[in-house]
């Protein structure tokens, strides 16, 4: 099969993931106590004037039929208006979605920059000093919550040493955001780096042993080029799976980092709007979220098929 | 006689373990002359494998060169650090593997693999290492090379693996290749084709060829001399036909009347009794003693040196007895 046709099909798995989600997201949000009517109007409203602003959103009415027509403006693309912010939900959230991106994206690539080297210098220093530290040290990262590494980030980088970096906000421009998107971008990939470390040095190590890389030094080759072109690029085949799947678990990590650093991404519009009872908008993040998950699942595969010959898309 | 292409002078391979070492190499001594094939048999654990990865310092991990010589061109290669050896690995000496499955890069063009060593250790540039990792497909019997130069390994055969194999170890144009077990992992017809090219290519590159196989019909197919090695030790050398015709080692002797004869010599296929020697703690004396038919009081006394005969070479004491025994009842013919 061919990588478009792979994609398509893939796609199309979207539709009854999709559905799943809107079912759950609907009705478990019904389950939260709360009320949208009292947060804008207030405990001094009178039942009547809540009532009144339930008719209006049609929140009075039982809630298959507020499903059904929920679902009936979705299939037209239409996520519903917002409660609060006077705007359609899904504008809300195509608005902040670059944001978010950018969090997930920029964090990605760091924490491949991070795993990449050490992970190669603690394979090549194999129960060398290197290797136990870049065993140890990250371990220790992994069991401090991001939220706290964030905050310590903040305080030394943003404030101690000379406000380096901005402590919160996007930044405008595409140094803009790259300056100010650094932190919390640097906070994401330390959460997945000493996960991406250990698989990569361990597929690495297994990779050096093997008899195609003993092929490459019988050429003469320059060590480098055999950890390069023969060892890494086998050891990155089965670690970019793991990093799908983190990244993936990260898309839902962002809440809390978009909080922590202020930045205006759409995990931090799912936070308000959950505070603020504001239906549709959760409905809306949630239902992005679902599918950035299903598409970062869907990249991680065709990446894996791109790097391995030997993977057919099926 | 000249100085050899490659001498290896009581070569020494140890393995770590727990409580003391594994010698898996213990006195290999062999020449390679310019233009020669050499066969070096043995069973499994013998240490051949790991005594020619110790020729290019290819060996696992663990182990490590505990003593002996290697000289390559009359440079001793065992001292003064693996740059030296890099530099001679692929331009003077090169391999060929056991696993053409496993010895090719699964993500890597085949055609980029042999190219390579042209590109990076010749610097012949990229459109000079394509035409010649195409020429040596062409050499090595790969039909249709622009096509297969574009293919990856699992795409295909074993047998067209192991003709990837032999022209990337071609590559940067060595003067010796060592081959290890080069057709075991490949069917008989697959086999014959892979000795056949390996032979021409010996003869028409006047390239130098280490063989190691327990096979000993494949040794007499492709090399002019062989060693015979036994629990980490050289225990004959010689041209194959002398050692054919007249074994002066029990064990070589032995070896040959394992060996299924079709031609009818002999009537029964015997086996050697008993079992390899732990080599963390082999016996006194000759190593073969407990197993050996001629074995005498003075074997099991001290160490035995290979004892020169002429251009042969034996490890045994009692070798008279042994080359007596194989005219009484030859063991193979028309060798």
């Amino acid at each position: 099969m061919s990588l478009g046709g792979y994609v398509v099909r893939r796609l199309a798995h979207l539709v009854p993931i999709v559905l799943g989600v809107t079912i759950l997201v609907f009705f478990l949000i019904h389950l939260v106590p709360g009320d949208p009517a009292r947060t804008i109007l207030g405990n001094q409203a009178t039942d009547a004037r809540v009532a009144l602003l339930h008719h209006e959103w049609g929140l009075d009415r039982p809630l298959p039929v507020q499903y059904e027509k929920f679902m009936g403006r979705l299939v037209h693309g239409d996520l519903g208006s917002s409660l609060f912010y006077g705007m359609g939900a899904g504008r809300l959230v195509v608005d902040r979605l670059p944001v978010t991106l950018w969090l997930i994206g920029f964090g990605t690539l760091l924490s491949v920059l991070i795993a990449v080297p050490l992970a190669a210098l603690a394979a090549t220093q194999r129960d060398r000093l290197p290797d136990h530290l870049v065993r140890a040290v990250p371990l220790v990262g992994l069991g401090f919550p991001p939220f706290w590494v964030g905050i310590v980030l903040l305080l030394v980088f943003g404030l101690h040493l000379g406000r380096l970096f901005p402590v919160g906000g996007y930044g405008n421009g595409f140094t803009g955001h790259l300056h100010s998107m650094f932190l919390p971008s640097l906070t994401v990939a330390f959460g997945i780096a000493p996960i991406l470390i250990r698989s990569l040095r361990a597929s690495l190590l297994e990779v050096l042993e093997s008899d195609y890389v003993t092929t490459a030094r019988s050429k003469g080759l320059p060590e480098r080029r055999v950890l390069v072109h023969h060892a890494l690029r086998n050891g990155i085949v089965s670690t970019v799976s793991v990093l799908g799947v983190n990244v993936g678990f990260l898309v839902g990590g962002t809440l809390v980092i978009e909080q922590v650093f202020a930045v205006p991404g759409i995990g931090q519009l799912m936070i308000n709007s959950i505070f603020q009872r504001d239906f549709p908008v959760v409905q809306a993040v949630t239902l992005v979220f679902s599918v950035m998950v299903v598409l970062v699942y869907l990249l991680t595969d065709v990446a894996h098929a791109l790097l391995d010959p030997r993977v057919r898309f099926e | 006689m000249s100085t050899p292409l490659l001498r290896v002078t009581d070569l020494q391979v140890e393995f770590p373990l727990a409580h003391g070492v594994l010698r898996a190499v213990d006195g290999a001594s062999f020449d390679v002359q310019e233009g020669e094939a050499l066969g070096i048999v043995g069973e499994s654990g013998s240490g051949k494998t790991m005594a020619l990865r110790a020729i290019v310092g290819l060996l696992p991990r663990a182990a490590r060169i505990a003593g002996g010589t290697v000289e390559i061109d009359g440079v001793d290669v065992t001292r003064g650090g693996g740059a030296k050896l890099r530099e001679l690995r692929g331009r003077t000496v090169s391999m060929v593997f056991q696993e053409p499955m496993t010895a090719l890069n699964p993500v890597m063009r085949v055609g980029d693999q042999i190219a390579e060593a042209p590109l990076v250790r010749l610097g012949a540039g990229r459109r000079g290492a394509r035409d010649r990792a195409l020429e040596l497909m062409r050499l090595v019997g790969i039909a249709d090379p622009s096509r297969r130069y574009e293919a990856y390994p699992h795409e295909l055969s074993g047998g067209m693996r192991q003709r990837v194999v032999i022209a990337i170890a071609l590559s940067a144009d060595p003067k010796l290749i060592l081959c290890d077990e080069p057709t075991t992992a490949l069917d008989v017809t697959i086999q014959d084709q892979i000795l056949k090219l390996l032979a021409a290519l010996q003869a028409d590159l006047g390239v130098s060829i280490v063989f190691v196989s327990h096979d000993l019909a494949v040794i007499a197919q492709t090399c002019q001399r062989i060693a015979v090695m036994y629990a980490g030790q050289v225990v004959e050398t010689g041209t194959v036909a002398e050692v054919f015709r007249e074994p002066r080692h029990p064990y070589t002797l032995a070896l040959l009347r394992s060996v299924p004869d079709f031609d009818l010599v002999r009537n029964h296929l015997s086996s050697i009794p008993g079992s390899p020697p732990d080599l963390a703690s082999p016996p006194q004396g000759c190593r073969f003693h407990p197993r050996c038919s001629f074995v005498r009081p003075d074997c099991t006394q001290a160490p035995i040196p290979l004892i020169a005969l002429g251009s042969r070479e034996t490890r045994c004491l009692h070798h008279e007895d042994c080359a007596a025994a194989a005219r009484a009842e030859p063991v193979v013919t028309g060798v």
